[in-house]
């Protein structure tokens, strides 16, 4: 018993030195919870993807409510966790009280830009993703109408219905492109119900390939695709598997890329302006056993060439952050 | 605006109502007895997280409402032991089960299925499905009546049916029987009901269990009629729509109906059209979505006649020594 004892004595020593060596990275989860099968899933499979290859730890909080913000961010700076990322837009201001307080502590925001000397602000081309989409929504769609149901109406989500919108029109002009909001507040990112409503509004107005960009929301939109028979395409994380040969393809965002990235440089990752688009491969769409019968050559083809021409620059997909407004559709 | 599209709009429209319908009655029951309820929303959340999980894993759909029922009247339960038995404050005690159903719900959740805080999806008998009402086929190609009935009034899920049941009923126990007639006398003056020999605490507890029952329904619609399983937070504030379409009903069950049905028409008409342009104004969704309270708010304000609540509503009652 005592030789055990000392065994445990000796492995949470080296334990602590270990941890006192090199800080540990931290992950703070945003509001949707970190499994909400899409956004902030995304990045617990980074950061686990980190953990699993180096066998590192990380420190890891799920915000609960917007009350809590500044409090979170400032209390794991004070663990000494490093470096720290913190997910969505909505932390921008957080991130402007917080960190010029640590100066020594690296803060990684994902989807929003912060000008702090000591802040990594990691931007995703949503637009460009969801470009590529549209275009299979266009494709895919026998009725050329094709809807899009969006989360809390913000700035981002417009960003995601104006990228797939544009696709949709780039391969079929006069396409219908029917556009639904789920609310304003963060209650929008988890009513399935409301979600499959929306869904089941758009249907019987001819949609028969809906993109939801919803979070928990699109389960309900995803389901209500499902139950009648027709196409939806999920978003951030790949979400085919979960109805098989019902959902066309997924926009895929890799948040885990980039959280995977900043664990992996550690205290030294770079700060600064991060874009990442289709060149990086920050964006892109998915294709596994679950919808390869869905997606043929031609259609595969066309989405691959239009990805080549916008990662080279030569097609720009309109930017909905530029000027606030969208050419494709009206929200 | 077409013919077709009006159906579908009402079509939408009913399928929204009946979670705030159940919700509404259950509050009725339980505010007319004197006992008031602002943990609604947190009993339909447990029972659609109960009865999700139990349809998960049974992949029955009655066990699972029977599984919701009975989360919700365990929330009931611990409403009424704290307002009635221990003559607590009834809103704090209903925000305390707000609280509590969120949190449990999301940490058992975690805990049963590793899926965070959801159930798995469902699939088959562990959803509730159409039912075609009789005739529906034989009488849809008739003009105007057809797809009213075919499309609007039939092919929704047994608990639609339920709940519109549940309108008569609740009127006839509150009205016609020796029971309801206690249960509003127990809200209006529970002295007198105490004076006459009858159980002020029994008949709360009554009413207190018939709401978490209907909360149960609610809760159980939601997760196994409309979506296909539980999800975090998913009532999304349908509980306090349902306290607002209370007052705007007046606590009266037929105005339950209709107050319901008319929240539940304003949701699916924002559905439809997310702004809705007069030409000279455009209405953007947010006026839609917001029109449930600023109705409530004008009914309370007086200005369409006068919604007052039972007289003995959120007071414990203390027997004379």
């Amino acid at each position: 018993m005592s030789l055990m004892k000392h065994f445990a004595a000796a492995t949470a020593s080296i334990a602590l030195t270990a941890g006192a060596a090199v800080a540990d990275p931290a992950l703070i989860f945003d509001l949707g919870g970190k499994f909400d099968k899409s956004f902030n899933e995304s990045a617990y499979e980074g950061a686990q993807r980190w953990a699993k290859e180096t066998g590192g730890s990380y420190k890891e909080l799920e915000m609960q409510s917007e009350a809590q913000r500044e409090q979170f961010v400032r209390r794991m700076a004070e663990t000494g966790a490093n470096p720290i990322v913190v997910m969505s837009f909505s932390n921008i201001e957080t991130l402007n009280t917080v960190a010029p307080d640590f100066p020594d502590t690296k803060f990684v925001l994902i989807d929003g830009v912060v000008d702090q000397p000591n802040v990594r602000s990691v931007m995703f081309a949503e637009h460009e993703g969801s470009y590529l989409v549209g275009m299979l929504a266009a494709m895919a769609s026998k009725s050329d109408t094709v809807g899009f149901i969006g989360g809390m109406d913000i700035p981002l989500i417009r960003q995601f219905g104006c990228g797939y919108a544009q696709g949709v029109k780039a391969v079929t002009p006069d396409a219908t492109v029917i556009a639904n909001m789920t609310g304003n507040t963060g209650a929008a990112w988890n009513d399935p119900v409301k979600g499959g409503e929306l869904a089941k509004s758009q249907i019987s107005q001819g949609a028969d390939v809906i993109f939801a960009a919803a979070g928990g929301t699109g389960m309900g939109v995803l389901q209500a695709a499902a139950d009648a028979d027709i196409l939806s395409i999920g978003v951030d994380s790949n979400q085919n598997h979960l109805h098989p040969g019902k959902v066309l393809t997924s926009m895929l965002k890799r948040v885990d890329n980039a959280v995977y990235a900043a664990f992996k440089a550690g205290e030294a990752v770079e700060t600064g302006h991060v874009n990442m688009d289709l060149a990086a491969e920050g964006v892109g769409y998915a294709l596994d056993e679950n919808n390869e019968a869905l997606i043929t050559e031609e259609m595969k083809a066309a989405v691959d060439a239009a990805a080549a021409k916008i990662a080279s620059g030569e097609l720009a997909v309109h930017d909905y952050y530029t000027d606030n407004t969208c050419p494709a559709v009206s929200f | 605006m077409d013919f077709a599209t009006l159906i579908q709009i009402l079509d939408s429209s009913i399928r929204l109502a009946t979670p705030l319908l159940f919700a509404c009655l259950a509050g009725l029951f339980s505010e007319r007895a004197g006992v008031f309820d602002i943990g609604l929303e947190g009993k339909m959340l447990a029972a659609a997280f109960l009865s999700g999980s139990v349809a998960a894993v049974t992949g029955s759909v009655w066990l699972g409402v029977l599984a919701g029922v009975f989360a919700s009247l365990l929330m009931a339960g611990i409403h009424g032991l704290a307002a009635i038995t221990f003559r607590g404050n009834q809103l704090i005690s209903g925000v305390a089960i707000n609280f509590l159903a969120s949190g449990l719900t999301v940490l058992l959740g975690q805990n049963w299925f590793a899926l965070g805080g959801r159930t798995p999806a469902l699939t088959g008998d562990a959803r509730f499905g159409p039912i075609t009402l009789p005739l529906a086929d034989t009488v849809a190609p008739i003009p105007f009546i057809g797809p009213i009935y075919a499309e609007m009034i039939s092919g929704h899920s047994a608990l639609v049916y339920i709940a519109i049941a549940c309108v008569p009923a609740s009127a006839w126990v509150l009205y016609r029987t020796r029971f309801g007639l206690r249960l509003r006398a127990v809200g209006e003056n529970p002295a007198a009901v105490d004076t006459a020999g009858i159980s002020v605490t029994g008949i709360r507890y009554a009413a207190v269990a018939i709401c978490g029952v209907l909360c149960g329904l609610a809760g159980a619609y939601l997760a196994l009629g409309l979506a296909a399983g539980f999800g975090k937070e998913m009532t999304a504030g349908r509980g306090f729509i349902a306290l607002a379409a209370l007052i705007f009903a007046k606590w009266r069950p037929w105005y339950a109906l209709g107050a319901t049905l008319l929240f539940g028409f304003l949701e699916a008409v924002g559905n439809r059209f997310p702004s809705i342009d007069f030409g000279v104004i455009t209405l953007p969704a947010q006026f839609m979505q917001a029109l449930p309270y600023v109705l409530t708010v004008v009914i309370l304000a007086g200005f369409i006649g006068k919604a007052t609540p039972p007289r003995a509503g959120g007071e414990p009652y203390i027997k004379e020594r």
